[in-house]
């Protein structure tokens, strides 16, 4: 295999793999820039795959799976939404308590239901999401260096993955050129500006963590029904964690938050490809070193690279008029 | 019978324990500017914010133009045409201006064709009041004269007929606090109606037509303000008459305290704040430092305190130098003799969210007075902070309160307390009465006269020329990070006023 080839093969499997993490941290961007902060992205990716998976099973329908991510996931946002948005509580116990509850329930039930050890039947073909080639993929896959690119790298992925990336731009124009966005962003700034503007801030914090559950749904379903057949537990494996490490080093804007994602899926990429093969004079790297790696990096990164990543200033404080 | 814009009937509001407005009525006519004042604490924001559905009154009813209103949230009190300048703006910093005056009123789902009709709007208001500020700027780029600015395009924008405006001019410089009374004559010459909250007087009998008392929650009178006098005004606001001048007798200044010698500061971006200034502080004087805010003297002041690093020169606390180019180091200065009252109590002077006797020994945890071993001795601290609650009559007594449930004019008084009950060689202070009602400032003001009796040197730093003219007994203007002249109090207030605006100064200067 020549280098050219390796690398198609890389940066098809960081795609495959950056797909969660783009979800998760533009639902992330969502509910952080209205001033909600959401450590419970784990725990609303995982509940939404354990959904997708369990649904898809009993209904055979991969769109049936689907609607049952993104619905159980949107709950999961109201009870973190109630919690940290009316009852005023700190957001991240909520979140923490969110992924806890979802990691042991998803088992319980799973086990309940399935006896499979926590895991959901592996799914048929016509329950999960096939490929899709883009027309004239295989036409033109013989033209050197393009042809590869059009036909390994951009074509013959999920239709979730190329949501995800239609998401990136999507969310910047919610975000910079809506109303909603407008008021989004205010309000994740200055809740006072926005109340005292005549706007609801329980409503549209509320609307903001709405929106994170669907992209946590997407998140979620794309893991059991796309990346995998089925739910296995435990499968988001920390990814709720990498974006939200995404969300920070992109310092809370989407585009950024595409090329923070699509990074940790190379640095995992990398790590799967290079399990077991021993590199030129470090010989074999541990594989637990290059999963810290996005942790490492961001840590890194943001101690003196990117310069400081600021949060949205009204960030994990509830709003409170009357003392 | 004249038209009232507002009315206020038996208007009730309780915050916990805290009986913020008692059975309030007001009056307002319309086509006036009314002016609202009273001590700190005394409920005047509160009741604005109930007219403007921020809170809700416990009881009470609101009129607006003779018909009742129900005003449950801020949207309904726009749509009746009420619009609001709060004390603390209500501006999204890291928005530009025209997104903030938008916000609320963009009247699309998606923005792009409000953006141009704003944009229009803007230009139109801003040539009609002189209101220029630039729509692209960010927020957290302006100083907070513009920012305030904002706050009333914000409100004209909405076509507000009735402009609250909660102490406006705290922030202001006098230049620009004269602009502001011209855009308020303005607009009531356009038959709307303004009410004004502020604790100068002056400018209450200079802009409004009447005025309302407000005394510990209560509406105590309102005025005529052709009627009456700011000597009874001051005593209506504190139930008790009022020194509005301290009386101070001769300075007989001792020993060079505090010497400053050529201290330059220069700001994160390399720009010049203070340019070599040089100057003495001699026992029992108060130096006095007048200038147009934004002028070096809050950096001076921060060098000095060992807060702020000076990138040249030399200070001599006590006669031995203070390392201000280097390692500086606070607690030690405070223990050499020095106090510090920042200008920015919220930020530098108190934990807001400490209760009050722990913030009256901050920075002096390490007393042996308060220390039991190891630990704080909880009972010394509270009864040390009881006895200085006695003093400086801090309401209300209760040493174990939130700080940030003490009013302005209380949180300052704290502030106060712990600096100057330590018995300190050199005190110095920023902004001793910014926001600060009458009676406080009366007291506040005789306290740094005894200080000074008492052999202290004392360095005070403030915008207001009143407060300068009367406790200083030598004053130095600052202008663009220089000390341009020296003045004795009785220079008058137009050559302090040209020495300030940097006028005079350089021609001084230059000789
Ligand atoms: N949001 C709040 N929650 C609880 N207590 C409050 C709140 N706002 C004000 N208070 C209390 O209500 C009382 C009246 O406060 P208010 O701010 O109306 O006074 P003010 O007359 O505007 O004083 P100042 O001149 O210092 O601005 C004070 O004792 C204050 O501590
Ligand atoms: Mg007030």
């Amino acid at each position: 295999m020549d280098f050219f080839h390796v690398l198609v093969v890389l940066l098809e499997s960081t795609i495959r793999v950056s797909v969660p993490l783009v979800f998760a941290a533009l639902a992330g961007l969502f509910t952080e820039r209205a001033g909600v902060f959401d450590i419970g992205l784990e725990g609303k990716m995982l509940g939404a795959a354990f959904a997708a998976g369990a649904v898809a099973a009993v209904t055979q329908s991969v769109w049936m799976g689907l609607l049952a991510a993104i619905l159980i996931s949107i709950l999961l946002s109201l009870v973190h939404g109630y919690a940290s948005i009316t009852q005023r509580g700190n957001q991240i116990v909520s979140g923490v308590a969110i992924n806890f509850i979802v990691a042991g329930s998803t088992v319980i039930l799973g086990e309940a239901w399935f006896r499979q050890g926590g895991r959901t039947p592996a799914l048929a073909e016509g329950a999960r999401f096939q490929t899709i080639n883009l027309p004239g993929a295989d036409a033109v896959r013989e033209v050197p260096v393009l042809g590869p690119i059009y036909a390994d790298l951009l074509s013959g992925h999920f239709l979730l993955t190329y949501l995800a990336f239609a998401m990136v731009p999507a969310s910047w124009w919610i975000l910079y050129r809506t109303r909603f966005g407008l008021r989004l962003r205010a309000v994740g700034e200055n809740p006072g500006a926005v109340d005292t503007a005549g706007i609801s801030v329980i409503w549209l914090r509320y609307r903001a963590v709405i929106c994170c559950g669907i992209l946590c749904g997407f998140a979620g379903a794309y893991l059991s029904l796309a990346m995998t057949a089925g739910f296995v537990k435990g499968m988001t494996a920390g990814k709720g964690y990498i974006a939200l490490a995404a969300l920070i080093f992109a310092k809370w804007r989407p585009k950024n938050v595409m090329f923070a994602c699509l990074l940790f899926g190379f640095l995992d990429a990398l790590a799967i490809r290079l399990q077991g093969t021993p590199l030129p004079l470090v010989g074999q790297v541990p594989v637990q070193l290059m999963q810290a790696l996005p942790y490492i990096l961001t840590v890194i990164l943001l101690a003196g690279f990117i310069g400081k990543a600021i949060p949205p200033k009204a960030g994990g404080v509830p709003y409170v008029k009357e003392r | 019978m004249d038209n009232i814009a507002i009315e206020l009937r038996g208007i009730d509001k309780s915050f916990g324990p805290v009986h913020a407005n008692k059975d309030i009525n007001l009056k307002v006519r319309k086509g006036t500017i009314h002016g609202i004042i009273g001590e700190n604490g005394a409920g005047k924001s509160t009741l604005m914010s109930i007219l403007y559905g921020f809170y809700q009154a416990d009881s009470g009813e609101i009129f607006v133009d003779g018909k009742p209103a129900s005003i449950r949230d801020p949207n309904t009190a726009i749509s009746v045409g009420i619009g609001m300048v709060h004390q603390h703006f209500m501006l999204v910093e890291n928005f530009t201006v025209l997104e903030n005056v938008m916000l609320g009123a963009e009247d699309s789902q998606i923005l792009n064709k409000g953006i141009a009709k704003a944009r229009q709007e803007l230009k139109r208001l801003e040539k009609e009041y002189a209101l220029e500020v630039n729509p692209d700027a960010l927020i957290e780029e302006l100083p907070v004269g513009l920012q305030q600015r904002v706050e009333i395009l914000k409100a004209l924008y909405r076509r507000a007929d009735i402009l609250i405006l909660d102490e406006p001019t705290g922030v202001l410089t006098p230049a620009e606090a004269d602009h502001l009374f011209r855009i308020l004559g303005q607009l009531k010459a356009q038959g709307k109606t303004i009410i004004l909250i502020t604790h100068k007087l002056r400018e209450i009998m200079a802009i409004t037509d009447e005025v309302s008392v407000m005394r510990r929650g209560e509406m105590v009178a309102t005025r005529t303000t052709r009627e009456t006098s700011v000597e009874e005004l001051a005593e209506l606001m504190v139930g008790r008459r009022v020194l509005l001048r301290v009386e101070k007798g001769e300075a007989s200044p001792g020993d060079v305290k505090l010497a400053v010698e050529g201290l330059t500061v220069k700001d994160s971006r390399g720009v010049t704040m203070v340019d070599d200034v040089s100057f003495e502080v001699r026992a029992g004087e108060i130096v006095g430092i007048a200038g147009v805010a934004g002028n070096g003297q809050s950096e001076l002041l921060e060098a000095i305190a060992g807060i702020r690093r000076a990138t040249s020169g030399t200070v001599l606390l006590n006669g031995r130098s203070v390392d201000v180019t280097g390692h500086r180091d606070p607690a030690e200065l405070r223990a050499r003799g020095l106090a510090h009252v920042p200008e920015d109590r919220h930020h530098v002077g108190l934990v807001l969210k400490f209760e009050e006797s722990e913030n009256a020994i901050l920075g002096y945890h390490n007393d042996p007075r308060y220390l039991k071993g190891a630990f704080l001795d909880i009972d010394a601290i509270r009864k040390d902070a009881e006895e200085k609650i006695a003093k400086y009559d801090i309401r209300p007594p209760n040493a174990r309160l939130k700080t940030a449930n003490f009013s302005g004019g209380n949180q300052q008084k704290i502030v106060l307390a712990r600096e100057m009950e330590r018995g300190p060689d050199v005190l110095i202070i920023g902004q001793p009465t910014r926001g600060v009602d009458v009676g406080a400032i009366e007291f506040i003001h005789k306290r740094i006269i005894e200080m000074r009796d008492q052999g202290k040197a004392v360095l005070l730093v403030s915008v207001e020329l009143d407060e300068i003219r009367s406790l200083s007994d030598r004053i130095l203007v600052m202008f663009a990070g220089r000390v341009v002249g020296e003045r004795s109090p009785e220079a008058t207030e137009g050559e302090l006023g040209l020495l300030m605006a940097g006028v005079e100064g350089r021609k001084e200067a230059a000789e």
